[in-house]
């Protein structure tokens, strides 16, 4: 009797394990696809750009200065590697393509162009995608580390080899406020 | 209620309009075969057979495809064939509506839906479709025309939870068998005053009819007049909470309550009913395209006839989530 106890409390204890451990791997899958997700906006917003600067440039000659920070942080964004260094090298890109549209508000042959425009709305769109590519990265990031970390899973998920997902987020404070920029402002 | 709770009532929902659509075709069969072929003899109840058959063909195709119906039937015209032909001006709001629908898709975690443009001045808007893997959302030009940006994304974060939620999946089977009943029973009614009618004096003469067929006569009396308007009251009732949960969830999506707050007062003032809408498919739009009187009252009758609450206690309700208590709702 005691024999059969054991027995099924045995098979409990492994009919859990199987379970958390199915309900980790695909946590982790939705993690990497979330990941996924905002590369694919942020390699976007790498593409315009370009197309940006280059629409600008005859207009704004005299702020190289903006125009060069902006291709800068684009190409130091290029090399980031992981969600936290991303976040970093992203926050900074962010901040200078803010500027930079702050600046072209002042020039009223830019307000009008439809092409500027255009592009504005594609960066602006861009923008928000990585934003909410991010929340919910981040939600189902959470959602996986606290799966980990909460007992009793956290006795086996390490030794399983589950690592905690980092999360994206903006590192300093100044690149915390988004720039809303909007020359169609009427 | 929960996503999945959500989730799951919806797909029970959904089975159960069906097979009630199945039943009541079966009972019109029923009716068929009583009345009809009692008097000409034979044994086979064929009209009840052609009827499951009708009714289970028609439910299955409302099903796959009644998304494809309700968009016909409100004229709406898909982005993509809108932009070459569309202005710069236009052009810029036509890309505005696929950006941010591409951004609710992402921030909901599901695959872009199909995005529709309804030609009419009214501001409105509704979603279709079976869930997640299969939808569209569709704006009057209106509502492009009057919302800025971030209440686009309102409005569109309220579509993208009741795509999520799977909402869509039964009201659209709703709207697709609320057209049929009320096609059906009034082809009903009407062979029943020409045949129905002129058999049955016959009948009194020579048999009076059993219980049963006295019974059955009444049910399918019963089911051909109420059909159509239990089917309405159908299509009100799946409608008025869905909207303070896709409200609620939408403004989860967009972090930003505000936005839709904005719209819903703008879409209210906006007093023209949307004429492309009709009552059919009412009930899957945003705001009440017949803009009915009931909608402005709570409580259980309004709960039983109105498609939509009321869009105060709404834009109250989102104001509450921004701490931002202020507007005219009482």
């Amino acid at each position: 009797m005691p024999g059969l106890v054991l027995l099924v409390l045995v098979i409990l204890l492994v009919v859990w394990a199987v379970a958390s451990y199915n309900r980790l791997v695909s946590l982790r899958n939705q993690v990497t696809n979330g990941w996924k997700q905002i590369d694919v906006q942020l390699k976007r917003r790498h593409d315009l750009i370009p197309n940006l600067v280059n629409t600008v440039r005859g207009a704004m000659d005299f702020e190289r200065d903006t125009l060069t920070t902006v291709m800068d942080a684009r190409a130091k964004a290029l090399t980031a590697t992981g969600p936290a260094d991303a976040a970093q090298k992203e926050g900074q890109l962010s901040a200078a393509l803010g500027r930079l549209l702050a600046v072209a508000e002042n020039y009223p042959t830019l307000k009008s162009n439809e092409n500027v425009k255009m592009l504005q709305e594609e960066l602006a769109s861009t923008e928000n995608k990585v934003g909410f590519a991010r929340q919910f990265y981040n939600d189902i990031a959470t959602k996986f580390n606290i799966s980990q970390q909460v007992f009793p899973t956290n006795l086996f998920a390490g030794s399983f080899g589950f690592k905690p997902a980092e999360l994206f987020e903006v590192a300093n404070a100044a690149d915390r406020e988004v720039p809303t920029v909007d020359l169609s402002r009427k | 209620m929960n996503l999945y709770e959500q989730q799951v009532a919806n797909r029970r929902g959904t089975w159960m309009v069906m097979l009630a659509f199945v039943l009541f075709l079966f009972v019109l069969g029923l009716g068929f075969d009583a009345f009809y072929l009692s008097q000409v003899g034979g044994f086979v109840p064929i009209g009840s057979i052609v009827a499951l058959g009708i009714g289970s063909v028609s439910a299955f195709v409302s099903y796959a495809n009644g998304d494809k119906a309700v968009l016909l039937s409100t004229g709406a015209v898909p982005v993509a064939e809108l932009l070459p032909s569309a202005s710069e001006s236009d052009a810029l709001k036509l890309r505005q509506l696929d950006n941010v629908v591409e951004e609710m898709a992402i921030a909901a975690g599901l695959p872009k839906p199909a995005v529709y443009v309804v030609p009419d001045p009214d501001p409105n808007a509704f979603a279709t479709g079976r869930g997640p893997g299969r939808s569209s959302i569709a704006v009057t030009r209106g509502l492009l025309d009057t919302l800025d940006r971030e209440e686009l994304q309102g409005v569109i974060g309220h579509e993208m939870s009741h795509i999520r939620n799977l909402d869509v999946r039964l009201m659209t089977i709703v709207a697709a068998l609320v057209g049929g009943v009320a096609l059906l029973s009034d082809w009903a009614r009407r062979g029943m005053w020409w045949g129905g009618g002129r058999s049955r004096r016959r009948d009194d003469g020579e048999r009076g009819g059993g219980i049963a067929g006295v019974i059955f006569f009444v049910v399918w009396i019963v089911a051909i007049i109420l059909a159509p308007i239990l089917a309405q009251l159908l299509a009100m009732m799946v409608s008025r909470q869905r909207e303070y949960l896709a409200d609620a969830s939408g403004a989860e999506l967009t972090r930003n309550p505000v936005g839709l707050a904005h719209a819903l007062e703008k879409i209210d003032a906006a007093v023209a009913p949307t004429q492309s809408i009709n009552r059919g498919s009412a009930h899957l739009c945003i705001a009440d395209p017949l803009g009915r009187r009931v909608n402005l009252r709570e409580g259980s009758w309004s709960d039983a006839f109105a498609s939509h609450p009321p869009m105060a206690k709404r834009i109250a309700a989102l104001r509450a989530m921004a701490f931002e208590p202020r507007g005219d709702a009482t």
